[in-house]
């Protein structure tokens, strides 16, 4: 299992190489990338915060849960934090198993798990202002009083 | 010992600070540390209804202890990936 939070660029081909094992069939690879808009806004670029050593206590622990859950063979999770311009990646999630059913079950939770527990902050800017984003699939929104909840 | 007290992203904007030290009350929850800091920060109160809160990096309920030496962080609702 490789874990990590870094300010610096998320390389895929090492997340790879890191999970694959001699028993895996299959190995699935997510990024989350910047994108130039959301929700009809251009961005310009985003900054991430994070509680960085929570932040990998918990990427761990979802990691072992994903492992044990779908029986995988090796699982990576990078996030990284700073300025990121468009394109960069934000969120790097490899898996690996036997067969090719259990990587893309594997990742699309692990995805989902993180962007609910994982104590990471996107700050959207824009050429004329910036704003914290709250993710609305996160725990302390499905806590929220249903007036708050946003999309 | 003091308690620790983390602040991130917006609240940290709120509150000009992402770190400070508080002393430690004997009986000590996440709850009343937690009223603490909004007496002497009343902007988090804007907060209080979505934060979540972490004791020594795990996720804690209001009602759990916060021990002396404790660091507690107030995690506004989280947007990686």
């Amino acid at each position: 299992m490789l874990i990590r939070v870094t300010p610096e660029r998320l390389d895929p081909e090492e997340a790879i190489a890191a999970v694959r094992r001699d028993e895996s069939g299959a190995v699935d690879l997510f990024l989350g990338v910047v994108r130039n808009t959301n929700k009809g806004r251009a961005v310009d670029h985003l900054v991430y915060d994070a509680y960085p050593s929570m932040a990998e206590k918990t990427m761990g622990e979802l990691a072992e849960e994903a492992m044990e859950r779908f029986d995988l063979t090796d699982s990576a999770v990078f996030h990284r934090t700073g300025r990121l311009e468009i394109g960069e990646t934000s969120l790097l999630v490899a898996v690996s198993a036997g067969h090719r059913a259990a990587t893309f079950e594997a990742g699309h939770w692990l995805v989902n798990e993180v962007k609910r527990r994982v104590p990471v902050w996107k700050k959207e800017v824009w050429a004329d202002g910036e704003e914290w984003i709250e993710g609305p699939e996160s725990l302390g929104m499905e806590r929220a009083p249903a007036t708050m909840r946003g999309s | 010992m003091a308690i620790t007290v983390l602040f991130f992203a917006s609240l940290a904007d709120a509150v000009g600070a992402r770190e400070l030290s508080l002393a430690h009350v004997a009986g000590d929850t996440v709850a009343s540390v937690r009223d603490r800091l909004v007496a002497a920060h009343p902007q988090i109160s804007e907060f209080t209804e979505t934060l979540l809160y972490a004791v020594d990096e795990e996720y804690a309920e209001e009602d759990a202890p916060v021990p002396a030496g404790a660091t507690l962080a107030l995690i506004p609702p989280v947007s990686g990936g």
